[in-house]
C-alpha cells in the first residue's frame, strides 16, 4: 500500500528474502543505507534504459526550415 | 542521440494572432524570460511551465519532479501579491517583457506560497545571504504561480546568431553524423587548459558543443562579446570543422554547485549531447561546496541519461612540456604550472599578450581587439 514518507509517496514490494539478505551483504560499505535504497537505484538504472521516446512534434517541413535556418548561419554546408 | 529528458522534447510556441481577447498583464524580468524561452524551446525538457508546488517539493527533498525525473534545480514564476490580486487559479495571463519583447501566456493552474529558508537550505546548502543563489531567494516576490506557459513572441536579441534551440541541435547533430557528442560549458575566453579538456574529450566522442552561457555577469567578468569571439577564433584556427560547433544557452548561473552540475547535464542531455564536461567546483562560489561533490553527485542519477566527464585537474607540467592531468603526470607539483584565470586576466588588462603555453595567441589578440573586453 502507498504511504507518505518524508513528503513522497512509497509502496512496498514484496521480494525473496535471500535475495535481500544478498543485497544487504552487497551494499555493506557503500554509500548504500538499506536494500530498498539499492533496489530503487537498480530499478530506476533499468527503467531509464528502456522508456520509449515519445513522438517528435516536428514535421519534415520543419525539419527543412531548421535545416535552412543552420546552413544560413554557417552551421552547415 | 540521448533521448529528451523525460522522453519528449517540449515546445512551447504558439502563434501569436491566437490572442482575440485582452488578457491581465504581468511584466516579469530577464531571468524569468529566459526561463519562459529555455521550457518553450525544449532546453528544460520535460518542463511544460513553472513549477507547482508538489513539484517544488519533490524538488527539494528528493531533487526529483514529482513523477520520479530527476531534477535539482527549481523553475519558479514568482510574483507580488498586488500583481495577483485580480488573477485567480484557472485564468490565463499574459507575461511580458516589454524590455527584450518577450510575450508568453501562462495558465494559471495553482497560486502558493513557499518557504524561502527552506528552499535556500536544501538547493544551496546554506540559508546564508551571502551566498549569490540564497540572496536571489530571498528577493524573491512572495507568491509563485504554477502553471504551463506559451511563448507567443520572442523579438530577435543579440547573439541570435549563435542561439539553437535544442530541436536545431539534434538536426545539425544529425546532420553531421555525430553520435556521440560532449557538451563542454563555459564562461570565459578558452585558455590552453581549456582547450586540452575539449581535445582529450573530443578524441573519444564523435562532436564536440561548445556552449557558453551568456547573461548577467559580475562586473570585471568577460563580456559575453568577447568570450563568443574568442571561441570563434579558437574553433577557426585549432579545430577541425566538422568536429566542434558553438551555440550560446541564456540562462542565469545559480551557483548551486552539485545541484546545478545536474541541471547542467539535463540542458546538455536535451540539446542532444551523450557526454558533459564537469571540471573542478562546478557552478559553486566562495567555499560552500568541496572541490568534487559536483562529481559526486551524478552517483545518485543513474537514470540521468547522459554521461558526465570528469576532470579533476589540469596544469602545464615543465618536465613533461605539455599540459597534463593527476591520471597522467608522475612529476612533483613543483613542475607544474596552473592555468591562472586571474593572472591571465591581469596581463589581459593591462594589455599585454599572456605567454603561449597559457593562451593562443590568436585568441589573446582577438580578445585584445575590444577596448573594454570585461564588464564594467
Amino acid at each position: 500500500m502507498a504511504e507518505e514518507k518524508e513528503g513522497k509517496k512509497y509502496t512496498t514490494i514484496s521480494i525473496p528474502t535471500p535475495l535481500a539478505n544478498k543485497i544487504k551483504k552487497r551494499i555493506e560499505g557503500t554509500g548504500f543505507t538499506n536494500v530498498s535504497s539499492y533496489v530503487i537505484y537498480v530499478l530506476r538504472e533499468v527503467l531509464s534504459g528502456i522508456e520509449e521516446e515519445s513522438e517528435d512534434a516536428f514535421t519534415k517541413e520543419d525539419e527543412e526550415r531548421v535545416k535552412d535556418r543552420l546552413r544560413s548561419l554557417g552551421y552547415l554546408d | 542521440m540521448p533521448k529528451p529528458h523525460g522522453g519528449k522534447l517540449i515546445n512551447r510556441k504558439i502563434k501569436k494572432d491566437i490572442l482575440k481577447k485582452e488578457l491581465p498583464e504581468i511584466e516579469i524580468n530577464t531571468n524569468l524570460s529566459e526561463d519562459i524561452l529555455n521550457i518553450a524551446n525544449g532546453v528544460f525538457s520535460p518542463l511544460e511551465g513553472f513549477q507547482y508546488r508538489n513539484d517544488l517539493e519533490n524538488i527539494v527533498s528528493h531533487r526529483r519532479l514529482s513523477d520520479d525525473t530527476p531534477w535539482t534545480i527549481p523553475i519558479l514564476l514568482d510574483v507580488d501579491e498586488k500583481e495577483i490580486k485580480d488573477i485567480k487559479k484557472g485564468d490565463i495571463v499574459l507575461l511580458k517583457n516589454s524590455k527584450i519583447g518577450l510575450q508568453a501566456l501562462i495558465d494559471i493552474e495553482e497560486i502558493y506560497d513557499f518557504n524561502k529558508k527552506d528552499i535556500a537550505r536544501e538547493i544551496y546548502g546554506t540559508d546564508e545571504n551571502e551566498h549569490p543563489g540564497v540572496t536571489n531567494i530571498y528577493s524573491m516576490k512572495k507568491k509563485l504561480i504554477g502553471g504551463k506557459i506559451s511563448l507567443l513572441e520572442n523579438k530577435n536579441r543579440e547573439f541570435d546568431e549563435y542561439n539553437l534551440n535544442p530541436h536545431e541541435t539534434r538536426i545539425l547533430f544529425k546532420e553531421k553524423n555525430w553520435r556521440e557528442i560532449v557538451a563542454f560549458q563555459t564562461r570565459n575566453p578558452p585558455h590552453i587548459g581549456h582547450e586540452y579538456v575539449q581535445k582529450t574529450a573530443l578524441t573519444f566522442v564523435d562532436g564536440l558543443f561548445i556552449n557558453p552561457i551568456i547573461g548577467k555577469k559580475k562586473p570585471g567578468d568577460f563580456r559575453d562579446d568577447v568570450i563568443l569571439k574568442s571561441y570563434k577564433t579558437l574553433i577557426d584556427n585549432y579545430y577541425l570543422k566538422d568536429r566542434a560547433v558553438m551555440s550560446i544557452l541564456r540562462t542565469s548561473m545559480k551557483y548551486a554547485g552539485p545541484r546545478e552540475a545536474i541541471h547542467h547535464a539535463i540542458m546538455r542531455k536535451n540539446f542532444g549531447c551523450t557526454h558533459f564536461i564537469v571540471g573542478r567546483d562546478h557552478a559553486g562560489v566562495g567555499n560552500y561546496y568541496g572541490p568534487y561533490d559536483a562529481h559526486d553527485i551524478f552517483s545518485e542519477f543513474p537514470d540521468l541519461g547522459i554521461i558526465p566527464v570528469f576532470f579533476r585537474s589540469f596544469s602545464r607540467c615543465t618536465k613533461c612540456g605539455t599540459v597534463v592531468n593527476e591520471k597522467i603526470c608522475p612529476h612533483d607539483q613543483k613542475y607544474h604550472i596552473n592555468f591562472s584565470g586571474k593572472k591571465i586576466r591581469e596581463l589581459l588588462r593591462t594589455g599585454k599578450i599572456p605567454p603561449e603555453d597559457m593562451m593562443r595567441k590568436e585568441v589573446a589578440e582577438t580578445i585584445l581587439t575590444f577596448k573594454q573586453p570585461f564588464v564594467k
